[in-house]
């Protein structure tokens, strides 16, 4: 066999590999994840509070289903609501030239890189400054940080594959910079807005580090801003410090609930960036 | 006094000069041909006329251009009103990312037209006018990406009528397009003319022979050569141009 055949192979089992170790690992975090919490995994888990025992070995993780919910939501919402008209700012059409632009893009790439408890204790001096306790509100201005330059970027990268053309035709027809913005880039935009923003979700439901100081942690839902809430991670990692094995099985169950609400989050976003594609330019 | 005059015109893409000291006269309701080999700068004279040139990073200008005898480059020039009065058909149909209804809206609605029923009858005016309107009237409210290409470029012909400009500007318009979609633009452009000043961006001479009543020929930056088409086709005076419409040169 010639050696170029014997590259051509070579080259093809290596990405095969890749692939299969990208796929395998995700069916193995899955599949180690269910086997330690199967156990515990009832549907009265996810439906009740904890009850009883110092170490949560009773009852149910609603408290950190609800929590999670409760800081990623809002904080999804504010990243975006931030973010969007950052991007649109960014899109000029002399960004090259203007260093503030530059600045702002570059800031938003070192956010990016920054860790999660850098947040975390960041949100904790602020809160202390304040006067505040931990509680929701401050969790969810944490969890806005950690996904704002993750959401930012998604945008800012769709935005900028929008064709300058596009932009040409809707200038052309007398729209100002505004109008093009709000009624064509955006709406070119849109599947790509709403799979970076479900990044960001899914991003900011996973993260533990940043609330550890903010968010703090409780067994029931808040009622107000102003109380600290659980949330997913938090719980497992609390449970998963234990020594009782039965709480250790409800870590594992509290971390499958958590893989499969970032689940359901990717394949809706899949589904709901298709159906906004109809109208996209291509 | 002609809609469109160009006084001097000179246009740099940072340090390289594309367009040198134009000056001509666009002659009323007749389609003006611009024709000349690739890169001779004849979308940028196009781009010039309404200020779209200003989104080109590094675009420089000097010269005046006169639009209704106002220069479009001065401080106090409202673009969005000149724009209005400057229509674009680009190379590549740009239909905008909405319906096919609300593409031929969208210029009304930006200037200000709110009433549905005014706009359903704009919008089904102007479909008419570009020759669309019996292809499309059953799913006005489909994604204009759906259409097919000819369709697209018909659509955005209505989409630039809407606005009820003066002016036609078109960078190649049937570049994109298969011969008898190109044939179906070029008939609305004969029609169209009486009503319109046209500009047709071309590097197609026989289209130019077919279109133009006034034609433009501009070889590395310059104008070559200005008149009425039969002028310019048979008797050019310019060796350039002589050379041009030969085929020696393209």
């Amino acid at each position: 066999m010639s050696w170029r055949r014997i590259e051509e192979r070579a080259f093809k089992a290596l990405m095969m590999l890749s692939t299969a170790l990208v796929v395998g690992s995700l069916l193995w975090i899955a599949a180690v994840v269910l086997w330690k919490g199967a156990g515990a995994l009832k549907l009265s888990m996810l439906v009740q509070l904890p009850r009883g025992g110092a170490y949560g070995e009773e009852g149910g993780i609603l408290n950190g289903i609800v929590g999670s919910m409760l800081l990623s939501l809002p904080a999804t919402l504010m990243a975006g609501l931030v973010a969007l008209p950052a991007c649109i700012i960014l899109q000029d059409e002399h960004a090259g030239r203007n260093p503030f632009i530059r600045t702002a893009r570059l800031s938003l790439d070192v956010l990016w890189g920054i860790p999660s408890i850098v947040y975390g204790a960041f949100g904790y001096t602020l809160m202390v400054y304040l006067g505040l306790r931990a509680s929701l509100l401050a969790g969810i201005i944490a969890i806005t940080f950690v996904q704002l330059p993750i959401v930012a970027r998604a945008i800012d990268e769709v935005m900028k594959a929008v064709p300058r053309e596009l932009k040409e035709a809707a200038y052309a027809t007398g729209a100002t910079r505004f109008e093009v913005a709000t009624r064509v880039v955006l709406r070119q935009c849109l599947p790509g807005i709403l799979t970076g923003l479900l990044l960001g979700f899914g991003r900011g439901v996973g993260d533990a580090a940043a609330l550890i100081f903010t968010a703090g942690y409780s067994d029931r839902i808040p009622g107000t801003l102003a109380e600290p809430v659980a949330s997913l991670p938090l719980t497992v990692f609390y449970l998963l410090g234990t020594p009782y094995p039965e709480a250790r099985a409800r870590a594992y169950a509290a971390a499958f609930v958590l893989l499969v609400i970032v689940l359901i989050v990717s394949v809706v976003s899949r589904f709901v960036a298709v159906r906004f594609s109809r109208s996209i330019v291509s | 006094m002609p809609h469109v005059q160009v006084r001097s015109l000179s246009v740099w893409y940072g340090s390289a000069q594309v367009l040198k000291d134009i000056t001509v006269d666009i002659p009323d309701r007749q389609i003006t041909c611009i024709i000349g080999p690739s890169g001779c700068g004849k979308t940028t004279l196009l781009k010039s006329l309404n200020r779209l040139l200003e989104l080109t990073p590094h675009a420089r200008v000097r010269g005046r251009v006169l639009v209704d005898g106002e220069d479009i480059y001065a401080d106090h020039v409202d673009v969005v009103h000149l724009r209005k009065k400057m229509g674009l058909l680009s190379q590549k149909p740009q239909p905008l990312p909405m319906s096919i209804y609300e593409n031929v809206a969208f210029g009304p609605r930006v200037h200000g037209m709110r009433s549905r029923k005014e706009l359903t009858s704009t919008v089904e005016h102007y479909l008419r006018a570009a020759g669309l309107w019996e292809e499309v009237k059953e799913r006005l409210h489909e994604p204009a990406a759906q259409l097919s290409v000819g369709q697209q470029q018909r659509l955005c012909l209505a989409r630039g009528l809407a606005v009820e400009p003066e002016v036609i500007l078109c960078d190649e318009p049937t570049a994109a397009l298969d011969p008898v979609s190109a044939q179906t633009i070029e008939r609305r452009f004969r029609e169209l003319s009486q009503d319109y000043t046209i500009l047709v961006v071309t590097h197609i001479l026989r289209q130019a022979k077919r279109l133009a009543d006034h034609v433009l020929f501009m070889y590395m930056g310059e104008l070559v050569e200005a008149g009425p088409a039969r002028q310019i086709f048979d008797a050019p005076s310019h060796p350039q141009t002589q050379a041009y419409i030969r085929g020696d040169i393209s």
